[in-house]
């Protein structure tokens, strides 16, 4: 029973998190991911803090059977940090489908089960990681349109000033002025 | 730095070396972590070196045959005129207190970014060509061979770091990786390597004294636009005045704050204060920028750009000058303008005409930060303010990273800030003050093609904001640095959506109540402002 199956999550939560932690600072390079496990800080060591406190509000949310709208702002945490490092699309959210081996070798590990999962109440939360999986390649997608719409914002404030200037000068000209004092040049901020 | 393996840890090592250590790993140039290449017509300007097309992920570089050469020359030369840098090459311990110290570090998780390893780069060249036991044992005194790939791993890292040195206040030795930084770039620069969002803003300074290339006119058709936005905003026509001779005091400002949004707000707000005190002040259209990049690329060009400062002071005959918000501005005035063009003797030690006080800490450069000066006449109750009108907002502060760790002005715009805003949240001690966290597009990094790298070094100043947004709701972000007012706001819109980004003074202007005002309704963004009756006369 997916109850059943919840109340072993629940306690092997610890480790659990802690397998789930190591799959996704391994992406990183060695001193990095020793960095990444042991920052507690949120501000000192944002990074380590912000995917260790994602990991286990995802976790917490799946076995407390949240919403998914409750969870996901998690994932979004950990997601956009991902999507702005060294990490293919692929690489960025793999980490969600790790999940699924660790949470079936955690289960029938486990004297409460005597390696007897009930393999319904498996499927059903293996749904839910899915679930959460397909999120992450929208959260993914997110905060890459973002990226790219701060990076044409900045050009278009560079473009938005040319213009600026070019319309000025031909309605000068229509005007049968001389380029006069208001012309602009292009804006580096 | 170094973790104590746990026993199971120990019981699963794996003894097999890795093939190449950190020495022997030839950078990756990464897209989005990288600005693009100087322009040969921007070197050509100020007469750098080695001024070619080239392109950073192409294999050939275009160096001269002699690069090997003119890189060791160029760090003995340094080795021997900046004493600083020869102890910086010999005492670092690698004691790592610096390592999780760097924003980009922090945010990247590039070993190469841990100050230690950023300053290694160089260090172990040094080791290899300027001490007794690396030239006689090379790698196994810590010592590499110079090598092209070499040069490029200092170009990525080098051009990674944004001189915020926010390390070197944990630095048991005081190591100041932003010097090495600084030594390293005009190192690469000798060799014509720059990126264009530096070079470009240094050749268009040089020509015209700003890094945007505002020519006079521009410069006088931009502040029309904002003396009208005033007008509108509060029913009073300031006037500004250009290259006047025989004013008080010159204004010297970012020229960022002339041009973007929301600098110009900021730079309404400076114009609305020395109205409303009635200051005998002038712009500049020459000495039309404050900051300096040259600065990123070597001293002499710094030297020279700063040189104007002191040159149009001369000729208009002021007596002394103030400064406007900007961060990289005021390392150079305070810790280099004395020595490089000064003494500034034709000028006078800054007095307030308005509180009179003396500013005996400017008794050298005649040089003081609006900040300071707009404390002071807070302080002296010289101005009617109504922070009320600022009550949209819920405001937190960021130090820039030179004006708090460079020069120590940490509380005079708290102070102001305090006095123009009823809402005012710290963001946590770690991440204020001198432990503040950079922007992560300081040092001329603030290119758009760059943006990854931005995002990643923004992070944990980013996570410190968006836990004052949700403690305490705060919606903007205060600041005193123009690279800041660029940089902060998409930083801000990727990891905080809901936080604006804002120049001290223009909260001030929003709260000043001017003489003979009319009752205003819109903010300094021509916003409404959402509580009318804040507005009314004190």
């Amino acid at each position: 029973m997916a109850t059943k199956l919840n109340d072993i999550l629940r306690k092997k939560k610890p480790a659990i998190l802690k397998r789930w932690l190591d799959v996704i600072s391994a992406t990183y390079s060695g001193e990095a991911a020793a960095f990444i496990k042991g920052q507690k800080n949120q501000f000192t060591g944002p990074m380590g803090y912000t995917i260790q406190e994602g990991l286990e509000g995802l976790f917490d949310g799946l076995i407390d059977e949240a919403p998914f709208e409750e969870i996901a702002p998690f994932l979004e945490s950990i997601i956009k940090i991902r999507a702005v490092q060294d990490f293919s699309p692929s690489q960025a959210v793999a980490f969600i489908f790790h999940l699924k081996k660790i949470i079936s070798e955690e289960s029938q590990n486990t004297s409460d089960t005597r390696g007897v999962v009930d393999t319904a109440a498996l499927t059903a939360f293996e749904l839910k990681i899915d679930t959460l999986a397909l999120i992450s390649f929208d959260l993914y997608m997110e905060a890459r349109d973002k990226v790219y719409q701060l990076k044409t914002n900045e050009s278009n404030d560079m473009v938005f000033r040319l213009l600026q200037k070019e319309r000025r000068s031909c309605e000068m000209q229509e005007q049968g002025l001389e380029q006069g004092p208001n012309i602009e040049t292009p804006i580096l901020k | 730095m170094a973790k104590k393996p746990t026993p199971e840890e120990l019981s699963k090592i794996n003894y097999s070396l890795p093939y190449t250590g950190w020495m022997y790993n030839p950078v990756e140039f990464k897209d989005g972590m990288f600005c693009n290449a100087s322009k040969p017509e921007s070197l050509n300007t100020v007469d750098f070196p080695n001024a070619r097309k080239w392109s950073v992920k192409d294999e050939d570089w275009n160096l001269p045959e002699n690069w090997k050469e003119i890189v060791l020359e160029g760090m003995k030369e340094r080795l021997e005129k900046y004493r600083s840098f020869r102890l910086f090459m010999d005492i670092c311990v690698r004691c790592g207190a610096c390592a999780d110290k760097c924003h980009f570090f922090l945010g990247t998780g590039d070993p190469k970014n841990m100050p230690v390893l950023r300053a290694e780069l160089i260090r172990s060249v040094y080791r290899r060509y300027f001490t007794t036991s690396g030239k006689m044992m090379g790698k196994h005194a810590g010592g590499r061979e110079l090598t092209l790939d070499v040069l490029k791993e200092w170009w990525y890292y080098f051009y990674q770091c944004s001189e915020c040195r926010r390390c070197s206040v944990f630095c048991p030795y005081g190591i100041d990786q932003a010097e090495i930084t600084m030594i390293g770039r005009e190192i690469l620069n000798l060799l014509g390597l720059n990126i264009e969002w530096i070079a470009g803003p240094v050749a268009n300074c040089f020509m015209k004294g700003n890094h945007l290339g505002l020519e006079p006119h521009t410069i006088k058709s931009n502040f029309d636009f904002m003396v009208d936005d005033i007008e509108e905003i509060t029913g009073i026509k300031v006037e500004p005045s250009f290259n006047r001779k025989g004013a008080e005091v010159l204004f010297v400002a970012p020229s960022g704050d002339m041009f973007g949004d929301p600098g110009t707000y900021t730079c309404m707000g400076y114009m609305m204060l020395f109205h409303e005190i009635g200051l005998d002040y002038t712009w500049s259209t020459y000495a039309s920028e404050g900051g300096n990049f040259g600065f990123f690329t070597s001293n002499d060009m710094a030297k020279r750009l700063n040189s104007k400062i002191y040159a149009e002071a001369q000729r208009l005959g002021v007596k002394w000058i103030i400064g406007g918000e900007c961060g990289h501005m005021w390392r150079v005035m305070h810790q280099y303008m004395d020595t490089w063009n000064g003494p500034a003797d034709f000028l006078e030690v800054p007095v307030s005409p308005i509180t009179g006080t003396r500013f005996e800490n400017a008794g050298s450069t005649k040089m003081i930060h609006i900040a300071e000066f707009t404390a002071d006449l807070i302080k002296h109750g010289k101005l009617n303010l109504d922070p009320s009108r600022n009550d949209h907002l819920k405001v937190t502060f960021h130090d820039s990273c030179n004006t708090s760790r460079g020069m120590g002005i940490l509380d005079e715009p708290r102070y102001v800030i305090k006095n123009t805003c009823n809402n005012f949240y710290e963001m946590p001690e770690d991440t204020i003050r001198e432990k503040t966290f950079c922007c992560g597009s300081g040092s001329g990094l603030n290119a758009s093609e760059n943006m990854e790298l931005r995002l990643r070094g923004g992070f944990p100043r980013a996570t410190a904001v968006k836990h004052v947004q949700q403690h305490h709701g705060v919606n903007m972000l205060a600041n005193i640095c123009a690279i800041d007012r660029a940089a902060l706001p998409p930083l801000m819109n990727y990891w905080v959506p809901g936080v604006d980004v804002a120049g001290m003074h223009e909260l001030v202007a929003n709260a000043l109540v001017m003489k003979g005002e009319k009752e205003r309704t819109q903010d300094m963004r021509l916003e409404d402002l959402p509580e009318k009756e804040g507005a009314e006369d004190v």
